[in-house]
C-alpha cells in the first residue's frame, strides 16, 4: 500500500512566459503523509500545488503518483482531488448535489448519488444539511462540504490550497484538528498549502519550505524546525533568531537562548522591549552590529529575577542549540 | 433590534416634534425627483394612451369618449391576430439567434480570452457598431442582399447560382437577419456581464469532479448564466416586439408586425385605434416577461 502510492516531483518546473514560478524542483512525499508546502505568497508553493492537480500545465519535468507519471494526465484521472482556497462549491446546488457531482458526472444513478454523498456528508458531520445551498452556510460548514466532495472521488492524495486561511482564528484550530483526524482515518495522503508556519507545524509529518520558486529545506517537520537550513527557513518558521557571528551565521531557538550576568557570556546586549505572552515572557535585546535578538523566558524563571528595559545582560546558549546556516 | 431603533425616534419626538416630522419629510422629498420625472414621463402617457384608446374616430376628426370600438374591431378582425403572431415569431426566432450567437461571443470573451486587456478591446470591437444609427446600419444591408447586390454578384460569380436570390431582400429572412444584427448586443452584455462573475475556480472544480468541457457547460455555466440570459432575452424580446423600422425598411413594407400596425393607424390620424393597439402590444409584453420571470429570479442580478 505504502510504497506504490508515493508522489514524486522530478525537477518539476513552472514558467509562465519569462518568469519562473518554480524551479526544477525534486521531491518525494511518502504514501499517507500530511505534507506541508510552506512559504511566502508568490514562492511557487501554489503553483506547484495546482501542477499536481492538473489545473495548471507543467512547464516541464514530471510529477509521479504511484511511479506513474501523471504529468499531463486530466486533472479526474490523476488520483488527486483538490480542495479549493475560497472552497468552490457551486453555488446553485445544495449541498447533496455538490458532494454528489463528481459520481453525476461519471453517470451513477440518482439513488446510489444521494447514498453515496450522504454517508460523505456523514464523514465531515454534515449529514443535517443536505437541503441547504452553499450560501446558507457558515465558512466552516463549507469548507466540510468541500472536502466532502473531494473525497468522494476517493483520491489518493488530496490537495488542499490554504484551506484554512478564510476562517476565523478560532475556527481555524478547529478545523486544523478536524483535517489531521481525517487523514489519520484515511490513511491517504495530503498535501496542504499554506503560508502560515503555525499551522503546517502542527498538521504536517514532512514541511517543504519554498521560497523564490526553490524549496529551501524540506524533511521531517521536527527535523526542520530544529535545524533550520537557511536564514530564511529559521526567519520564515519563526521562534529563531539569527544572529551574525565572526564564524558564519547561526541560528538559534529563542527558547535555548539564556540569558543571565554579562561577564563571561557569549554576546552582551541590552533589553530593548519585554512582552508578557501569558506563560513566556518575549524579551527583545539589542547586539552589537545592530542585530536584535528575542530570548523566550517561561514566566516563573523571568518574575522569579525580573530584569529591566535597558538592561545589559549576556546571553549563552549550548552549543549544540546553534545550528550554522547556509549562506 | 426594537430597543436600538425605538430609542433615537422616541427621543427625537420627545426632544422637538418638528425635527420628527421633518426627518419624516425628508424620506418623501428624497424619493420625489425620481417620482416626479416617471410620473410625467412615464405613468401621464401611459395613462394617456390607455384614455385615448377608449375614444372614437370619424375620418377627418377625435372625440372624447368611453367606447370600446377600437377593441371590439381590434379584436374581430383577423389581421389582428396574424400580425401579433407575426410580431410573436419575429421575436421567436430573433431571440434564438441572438441568445445562440451571444452566449458564444459571451462565452469566448468570459472563459477563452485570458487577459483583461483583450477582454475589453474586443468587447469594445462588439460595441463599434453601435456608433453609427441603428437605421443605417440596417440600409447598409440593402445593397449587400439586393437583387443585384454583393451577396448575389458573389454567389453567382462563384456559381453557386444562377439566378438572383429573391428572398435575400424584403423578406422575412432580411427582417430577421437586421433584427440580430441590431440586437445581439443586447444578449452579449448582460450574458458577458454574469459569466464575469462566476468563479473561475468553480470551473476547475468541476474538472477536479470529471466533467467533460460539455457537462461543465451544461451544468454549471449555463446554470449560473440563466439571470443573464434573461435579462438579454427581456432586451431583446422586448426590443424587437416594439420594433416598427427594421420590419418597414428591410420587409420592404411587404411584412406587418404589430408597431407597423400602430404606424399605419398614426399615418392616418386614428389614434384610438393606434392607442387601443399599443395598449394591447404593452400587456402582450408584460404578459412575455411575466411568464420568464417565472422561471428565472433575475433579483440577485439587478
Amino acid at each position: 500500500m505504502t510504497r506504490e502510492l508515493d508522489v514524486e516531483f522530478v525537477s518539476l518546473t513552472k514558467r509562465y512566459g519569462e518568469t519562473l514560478a518554480v524551479d526544477a524542483i525534486n521531491y518525494h512525499f511518502h504514501a499517507g503523509t500530511y505534507a506541508c508546502l510552506l512559504g511566502p505568497s508568490g514562492c511557487g508553493k501554489s503553483s506547484t500545488l495546482r501542477m499536481v492537480a492538473g489545473h495548471e500545465s507543467v512547464s516541464s519535468g514530471s510529477i509521479l503518483l504511484g511511479g506513474r507519471d501523471i504529468s499531463h494526465l486530466p486533472p479526474a484521472r490523476r488520483g488527486t482531488a483538490m480542495m479549493f482556497q475560497n472552497y468552490a462549491l457551486f453555488p446553485h446546488l445544495s449541498v447533496t448535489e455538490n458532494v454528489g457531482f463528481s459520481l453525476k458526472m461519471r453517470g451513477v444513478e440518482a439513488a446510489k448519488r444521494a447514498k453515496r454523498a450522504g454517508e460523505m456528508l456523514e464523514l465531515v458531520d454534515m449529514s443535517a444539511y443536505g437541503d441547504r445551498l452553499p450560501a446558507q452556510l457558515s465558512g466552516g460548514q463549507q469548507q466540510r462540504v468541500a472536502l466532502a466532495r473531494a473525497l468522494i472521488t476517493e483520491p489518493q492524495v488530496l490537495l488542499l490550497d490554504e484551506p484554512l486561511s478564510a476562517l476565523d482564528p478560532f475556527l481555524r484550530i478547529r478545523m486544523r484538528a478536524e483535517l489531521k483526524r481525517l487523514q489519520r482515518e484515511l490513511g491517504i495522503t495530503f498535501i496542504h498549502v499554506t503560508h502560515g508556519q503555525d499551522e503546517a507545524l502542527a498538521l504536517a509529518d514532512e514541511i517543504v519550505v519554498m521560497n523564490d520558486a526553490k524549496i529551501e529545506q524540506a524533511g521531517k517537520t521536527r527535523a526542520v524546525f530544529d535545524a533550520p537550513a537557511t536564514a530564511f527557513v529559521a526567519r520564515f518558521l519563526g521562534s529563531h533568531n539569527v544572529i551574525a557571528l565572526p564564524d558564519g551565521p547561526v541560528a538559534i531557538r529563542s527558547d535555548a537562548l539564556q540569558l543571565g550576568a554579562t561577564k563571561d557570556a557569549r554576546l552582551e546586549g541590552r533589553i530593548t522591549n519585554i512582552e508578557y505572552q501569558g506563560t513566556h515572557v518575549a524579551l527583545t535585546a539589542a547586539i552589537a552590529g545592530d542585530q536584535e535578538v528575542t530570548a523566550l523566558m517561561s514566566d516563573r524563571d523571568f518574575f522569579g529575577a525580573p530584569k529591566e528595559l535597558g538592561e545589559a545582560v549576556g546571553l549563552d546558549w549550548e552549543g549544540q542549540d546553534a545550528h550554522a546556516l547556509r549562506a | 433590534m426594537t430597543d436600538s431603533s425605538a430609542t433615537p425616534s422616541t427621543a427625537a419626538s420627545a426632544g422637538s416634534p418638528r425635527f420628527a416630522l421633518s426627518s419624516h419629510l425628508t424620506g418623501w422629498l428624497m424619493a420625489a425627483p425620481l417620482a416626479l420625472v416617471l410620473t410625467v414621463f412615464l405613468v401621464a402617457p401611459i395613462v394617456m394612451i390607455v384614455v385615448v384608446s377608449f375614444w372614437g374616430a370619424t375620418e377627418f376628426s377625435i372625440y372624447p369618449a368611453f367606447q370600446f370600438d377600437n377593441y371590439e374591431f381590434l379584436f374581430g378582425s383577423d389581421v389582428t391576430y396574424r400580425v401579433f403572431f407575426n410580431t410573436l415569431k419575429y421575436a421567436a426566432i430573433t431571440w434564438v439567434f441572438a441568445l445562440l450567437i451571444g452566449f458564444t461571443v459571451a462565452y469566448f470573451l468570459a472563459f477563452h480570452v485570458r487577459t483583461q486587456t483583450w477582454q475589453i478591446a474586443l468587447f469594445l470591437l462588439c460595441t463599434i457598431p453601435f456608433w453609427t444609427s441603428n437605421i443605417i446600419r440596417m440600409i447598409s444591408w440593402i445593397p449587400f442582399l439586393g437583387r443585384n447586390g454583393l451577396a448575389n454578384s458573389t454567389l453567382i460569380s462563384w456559381g453557386v447560382i444562377d439566378e438572383p436570390l429573391e428572398w435575400l431582400l424584403f423578406s422575412d429572412f432580411s427582417v430577421i437577419l437586421a433584427f440580430v444584427h441590431l440586437y445581439t448586443l443586447f444578449m452579449v452584455v448582460p450574458i458577458f456581464n454574469t459569466m464575469m462573475r462566476i468563479d473561475k475556480s468553480l470551473i476547475e472544480a468541476a474538472a477536479d469532479a470529471g466533467a467533460t468541457g460539455w457537462q461543465t457547460l451544461t451544468h454549471v455555466i449555463i446554470p449560473l448564466t440563466k439571470p443573464g440570459i434573461m435579462i438579454g432575452t427581456i432586451f431583446v424580446v422586448t426590443l424587437v416586439m416594439g420594433d416598427f423600422i427594421t420590419v418597414r425598411f428591410m420587409s420592404g413594407s411587404q411584412s406587418a408586425n404589430v408597431g407597423r400596425m400602430i404606424q399605419n393607424d398614426i399615418g392616418l390620424l386614428q389614434y384610438p385605434s393606434a392607442a387601443a393597439t399599443a395598449v394591447i402590444l404593452l400587456v402582450t409584453v408584460l404578459m412575455v416577461i411575466g411568464l420568464m420571470l417565472r422561471f428565472v429570479d433575475i433579483r440577485k442580478e439587478l
